[in-house]
């Protein structure tokens, strides 16, 4: 290992996106035969970097130095032809067609102008033996599981003459055997020089893997540590961060959770990202959830909330059994959610703010008994008051608004129809901090009003200020609910970080 | 300068100029007469046959909005009229009202059948908007014929022939149905909640499932408008040609009807949705179609001219032009100082380009 | 579907080489239900009438589709970009008259057939620049085609020309006979189209493209396949297909007519569907669509030999059509719960 001169060197990278800086001054590097890991949580800046350094996109400024070389990649197949090859997490392959035609398409051996299926098969055969992977190169892809997917399209990256080989997310929809076989092809890369980028927010397997790991946060970097001495508490501190709050302390409900009635109360539940779950929510209780990226906290807020069905467990309202089969059905009952996705699963961008804000009311009344345009404005007027959505202009389309007055659109959308139980999800995330302190507030006010909250955010001191009790996940499955007062950022942060025993 | 950013001053600035150089070229053309309390003449002649296209365009419109499409329409009026007169052929008064009226109402629960089947398909199975509805512009056609025995079916009835070209007051039937059909859809859309829910689902279907709205439901409603108003259109259309031509009627008119409906402003992308604009659209379609005449072309070569059309209001949409457009102007604004750019116009696309 | 070991698994057998036969070709399927439902009409017929599989009948079926067979080709390859095209039906009308009319004002036919086939090379080219080059959806850019070539077909003639030229309908009245079996040249025209089009989907880097943007247009240009020029060029084919149809359909009726054609876009859609061919792209075989267009013209000869009303086999073809979108549908909805 040269470990004077890096194979990959990415210096002081910065990424616009219209205002936004994506990517600020960051200094990158890697080395020939290492498994590198990015670490950081949404917005972080991750995928900016990887798009960066897989010419998918060109940074704003900033030098790129391949094998000593300074590159401009104007496309990923410059890149590729330099030897930068990246298999994507949802992968950009080709199901409809051959495993053989997904290994060499582009490369494939031709006779006579025609391409020699035979010669290709072979070939493909080969490379795919070099993985340990026997399988029929003639069949089409889409009918192998993901993970033999994943490898074919590592097969295919490194049929060329491959030095570095980004995997963005490779492991996030394999099981145990399957990464343990993605493993093992990795260390033999690793042994023939290749240098690795391997991406995932499993803390487990990033230990697992890799021997250095670079640390981003809102757009910077935080550092880049050799793994066997950087703790795994310290690079959860480093990936979350911690900040200054204005927030303004609620008095906590004096009984006991215990004591008091569950509004709702789920046993079991289980849907794709969760398995399992237990959770109570007491009337006027905020639940925080804490978990990293990928724990399962969404898949836990869209199976409370009937907009994805759970395959199993049962959901109890006021002691009730309750079936959620739609987001409508839910709605009906109290029980809203807000999607961490603002703009493609919560607002219609093109819609104004009475619009979007009288929204859910209206489907609910149904759509023959129109809501009249003046207590419409009415009700939007007072939400915009309520919570100090900028611009007060109703009639703006919601797109033009900024991250934070956009999430108070959407809560007050759902607050509108007075739910009985709001699920937020993410609702801090890329706004800017007075109104991130503002929504905290709001949440708290709203809780003290005696409606229930369940509060996810990836901030752990923000779930420990908002929430009266936090539900701690890991791997899709809660192994922790605690009061608040009995945690602080430290502990918190090392229940979210501790890893699992290995399984039987 | 707010007048030049309606959303409808473009189609209705296209309208306008095309009739002026109409009444340019050819001053008879604008030439209103008034003979026995009726009105004649060029422009009225538009009024009156833009009905089947108004009705279909007006359906077209909804089903557009919802991000779909209807292939289907011209096979329903085909269907329609064929039922429609089969009935009166086969019942013994054709001059009879009552006959007539009831042999349009079971017509038109025809094409709500069949609109309702589209939004089966569309809504509940899944299926993509244009496969759907081939399916039934297909086959439906081929039912038409059956219906009328593989013949033309010919009927001399005086209620039809009011429907075609009778007159109410001074101004001709046709213009009233398009007309009522036109308020009743509008205050439908826009008095009750369901124009707004369309929207919603056309443009963030995700979005509106999780805000709880029944977007199968408005998807649904959408088809089945579409074929009721196809339908009426094929009444209208058989009362025209006094006969039920299951190969003519309806030919090619779900891609007229697009056409007026992307005219008038409204995106094929789903979504916002106009009205007034379908009407605007439709009234330049069927002014396009006039001069085409007047300018003494055969019907038969007029597709050239929409072909023509066609390719320069997508040009127009295409995300390339804009660019284009963008570039000309950027040139222009910082040599010449051309005030004629707004100054305000380029935040506003820049947001465009980062969505 | 199982998921295949990772592992090396050495037990070849029987069990084992019908499984790797299916897990190959499982996408053949849909193409081989088509082939079930050809014969079963076949049978069936036979059954019926007694005199339906006879050579002469069976020949007239690849003549009296054949200019069918050219145009589900081309459809074919559209349809595999995930796109459609709707304007063949008028390319075939514009091409046949403008050939005729070309014929009948002395010009000699080695210059009037090639003239036949750029003019509907260049209509599909339209198509193809509109979709790929200025994002306009190919429904929309081919209903431009189809608006342009109805109406310049009726700008050339608004009758039928009739054609004398004796080379054009030679394509048609040299009969090429083995025992009661014959085929004619545009018969001929049509197999060679479907083979060409077959080899050139299937054994070359284009009609890979061609099939890689059907699968994921993204992921084809990340392999760094040329995906531009191959949207462009599957319309230029369909529209070279037109140009051909309209040979074959002019030699066929001996004369060029404006009207030729109106609704039978939706026929070659149909056929290609029946034929295996995914609507929304990446999967289907030049050889299904030859399938489909005998499926098609089965049930109009079979209509015709009952003496039924022509309209069933719309009726008929449709509720076909119905039966695989409906299919295809849950084939696809599986795969997408599947992964």
């Amino acid at each position: 290992m040269d470990e004077a001169r890096p194979l990959v060197e990415l210096t002081d990278a910065t990424v616009r996106f219209g205002a936004t800086v994506a990517l600020d001054g960051v200094d990158f590097r890697m080395f020939a035969g290492e498994v590198h890991s990015l670490m950081g949580e949404n917005g972080a800046g991750k995928s900016t970097l990887i798009k960066a350094i897989t010419g998918v996109l060109a940074p704003d400024a900033g030098t790129l130095t391949i094998a000593g070389d300074r590159v401009t990649f104007a496309s990923p197949h410059d890149a590729q032809d330099a030897g930068v090859s990246t298999v994507y997490q949802e992968i950009d392959l080709l199901p409809n067609l051959s495993v053989a035609e997904n290994v060499l398409l582009g490369r494939e051996p031709r006779r006579l102008g025609l391409i020699a299926h035979r010669t290709m098969r072979e070939r493909a055969a080969e490379i795919l033996a070099d993985l340990g992977l026997a399988i029929d190169p003639a069949s089409p892809l889409g009918i192998h599981s993901l993970a033999i997917q994943q490898l074919v399209a590592i097969a295919r990256a490194i049929s060329t003459d491959v030095k570095v080989l980004v995997l963005d997310e490779p492991t996030s929809s394999l099981d145990l055997d399957e990464v343990a076989e993605l493993f093992r092809v990795i260390r033999e890369l690793k042994q023939r020089g290749v240098a690795i980028l391997f991406v995932s927010h499993f803390l487990d397997q990033v230990y697992e893997i890799c021997d250095r790991i670079t640390v981003l946060r809102d757009g910077r970097l935080v550092g880049e540590y050799l793994t066997t001495e950087l703790l795994r508490i310290d690079l959860v501190q480093k990936m979350l961060g911690r900040e200054v709050s204005f927030f303004k302390a609620r008095e906590r409900i004096e009984a006991a959770p215990e004591e008091q009635e569950a509004f709702l109360s789920a046993r079991g539940v289980s849907s794709a990202g969760i398995a399992g779950a237990d959770v109570d929510i007491a009337e006027g209780e905020v639940l925080g959830i804490a978990g990293l990226l990928g724990s399962g906290r969404t898949a836990l807020a869209r199976a409370l909330t009937g907009v994805d069905r759970p395959t199993s467990g049962i959901i109890r309202l006021e002691q009730r059994d309750t079936r959620f089969d739609s987001p409508r059905k839910a709605l009906s009952l109290g029980v809203v959610y807000s999607s961490e996705n603002r703009r493609t699963e919560g607002l219609v961008g093109e819609m104004s703010i009475v619009q979007n804000i009288a929204l859910a009311l209206q489907a609910q009344k149904g759509a023959l008994r129109r809501i009249a345009p003046a207590r419409a404005r009415e009700l939007a007027l007072s939400w915009v008051e309520a919570l100090d959505i900028r611009p007060a202009d109703i009639d703006t389309p919601v797109r033009h608004l900024s991250g934070g007055n956009q999430q108070k659109v959407m809560l007050a959308r759902l607050l509108a129809i007075s739910p009985r139980l709001l699920v937020l999800d993410e609702p801090t995330r890329g706004i800017d901090v007075g109104a991130k302190v503002e929504i905290q507030n709001l949440v708290g006010e709203m809780a003290d009003n005696g409606l229930s909250v369940v509060f996810i955010s990836a901030e752990l001191e923000e779930v420990l200020r908002v929430g009266d009790r936090v539900a701690i996940l890991r791997d899709g499955r809660i192994v922790e609910t605690a009061a608040s007062a009995d945690l602080d950022v430290d502990s918190l942060m090392a229940l979210v970080a501790r890893p699992d025993l290995p399984e039987a | 300068m707010t007048l030049l950013k309606h959303r409808l001053f473009w189609p209705a600035a296209a309208l306008v100029t095309l009739l002026a150089v109409n009444m340019i070229a050819n001053p008879s053309f604008a030439r209103i007469s008034l003979r026995d309390g009726q009105l004649y003449g060029a422009l009225i002649d538009i009024l009156r046959q833009s009905a089947p296209l108004m009705l279909v365009a007006l359906g077209m419109t909804i089903v557009i909005a919802t991000r779909g499409i209807d292939l289907s329409v011209g096979a329903i009026m085909a269907v329609s009229g064929a039922v429609a007169l089969t009935i009166i052929d086969g019942a013994g008064d054709a001059n009879s009202w009552g006959t007539v009226m009831l042999a349009i109402g079971i017509a038109v629960l025809v094409a709500l059948v069949l609109g309702a089947w589209n939004g089966l398909l569309v809504s509940v199975l899944g299926i993509q908007p244009i496969i759907a509805t081939l399916v039934l512009m297909l086959a439906g056609r081929g039912a038409a014929l059956l219906i009328t025995d593989g013949f033309i079916t010919t009927v001399n009835s005086s209620p039809l022939s009011y429907i075609a070209s009778g007159y109410l007051l001074i101004l001709p039937f046709a213009f009233f149905v398009w007309l009522a059909a036109v308020v009743v859809v509008g205050l439908v859309e826009r008095r009750t909640a369901l124009g707004m829910l369309t929207e919603a689902v056309g443009i963030n279907p995700e979005a509106s499932r999780l805000a709880g709205v029944r977007s199968r439901g408005i998807i649904w409603t959408a088809y089945i408008l579409s074929g009721v108003l196809a339908g009426i259109a094929g009444v209208i259309y058989a009362a025209n040609i006094k006969a039920a031509d299951a190969n003519a009627a309806g030919y090619l008119i779900e891609l007229y009807a697009i056409l007026a409906v992307v005219l008038g402003g409204t995106s094929l992308m789903g979504g916002k949705f106009s009205i007034a604009g379908t009407v605007i659209g439709v009234l330049t379609v069927q002014a396009l179609e006039s001069t085409i005449l007047f300018l003494g072309v055969p019907p038969a070569q007029s597709p050239v001219f929409f072909a023509v059309v066609v390719v320069i209001v997508v040009l127009v949409q295409s995300p390339r032009v804009h660019r284009w457009g963008r570039l000309l102007g950027s040139r222009f604004g910082s040599s010449g100082g051309d005030g004629k750019m707004p100054p305000v116009a380029t935040p506003e696309k820049q947001k465009e380009v980062v969505r | 579907m199982t998921a295949v070991e990772s592992r090396p698994d050495t037990t070849p057998g029987v069990v084992a080489k019908i499984s790797t036969f299916t897990s190959r070709h499982a996408s053949v399927l849909p193409t081989f239900a088509a082939v079930a439902i050809l014969i079963c009409l076949l049978v069936g017929a036979e059954l019926y009438f007694g005199n339906f599989l006879t050579p002469r009948n069976m020949s007239a079926l690849l003549l009296d589709n054949a200019y069918l067979m050219i145009l589900a080709v081309g459809m074919t390859f559209v349809i595999v970009t995930a796109g459609i095209d709707l304007s063949v039906g008028s390319v075939m009308a514009f091409t046949g008259i403008f050939g005729a009319s070309l014929l009948a004002s002395g010009v000699p036919a080695w210059i009037v057939v090639p003239a036949m086939l750029v003019a509907g090379a260049l209509i599909g080219l339209l198509i193809g620049v509109l979709v790929q080059h200025f994002d306009v959806q190919p429904f929309i850019a081919s209903l431009a085609g189809l608006f342009l070539a109805r109406g310049l077909a009726f700008v050339v003639s608004l009758a039928s020309i009739r054609v004398e030229d004796t080379s054009l309908l030679w394509l048609q009245s040299t009969r090429i006979r083995l025992g009661d079996w014959y085929v004619t040249p545009t018969g001929i025209i049509a197999i060679l189209t479907v083979v060409v089009g077959a080899v050139v989907m299937h054994k070359t880097r284009f009609g890979r493209t061609v099939y890689a943007v059907g699968g994921s247009e993204q992921s084809a240009r990340l392999m760094g396949l040329k995906v531009a020029r191959a949207k462009v060029m599957v319309y230029v084919i369909s529209g070279l297909c037109g140009g051909l149809a309209g040979l074959v359909l002019t030699a066929y009726s001996g004369a060029g007519y404006p009207r030729n054609g109106i609704g039978t876009e939706l026929d070659v859609i149909a056929a290609v569907v029946i034929g295996g061919t995914l609507l929304t792209g990446g999967r289907g075989y030049v050889l299904g669509s030859m399938i489909g267009v005998f499926v098609y013209g089965t049930i109009k000869t079979i209509i015709s030999f009952m003496g039924a009303e022509q309209s069933w086999t719309h009726i008929i073809v449709g509720a076909l059509l119905l039966l695989f979108i409906v299919v295809q549908r849950a084939i696809v909805a599986r795969s997408e719960r599947g992964s």
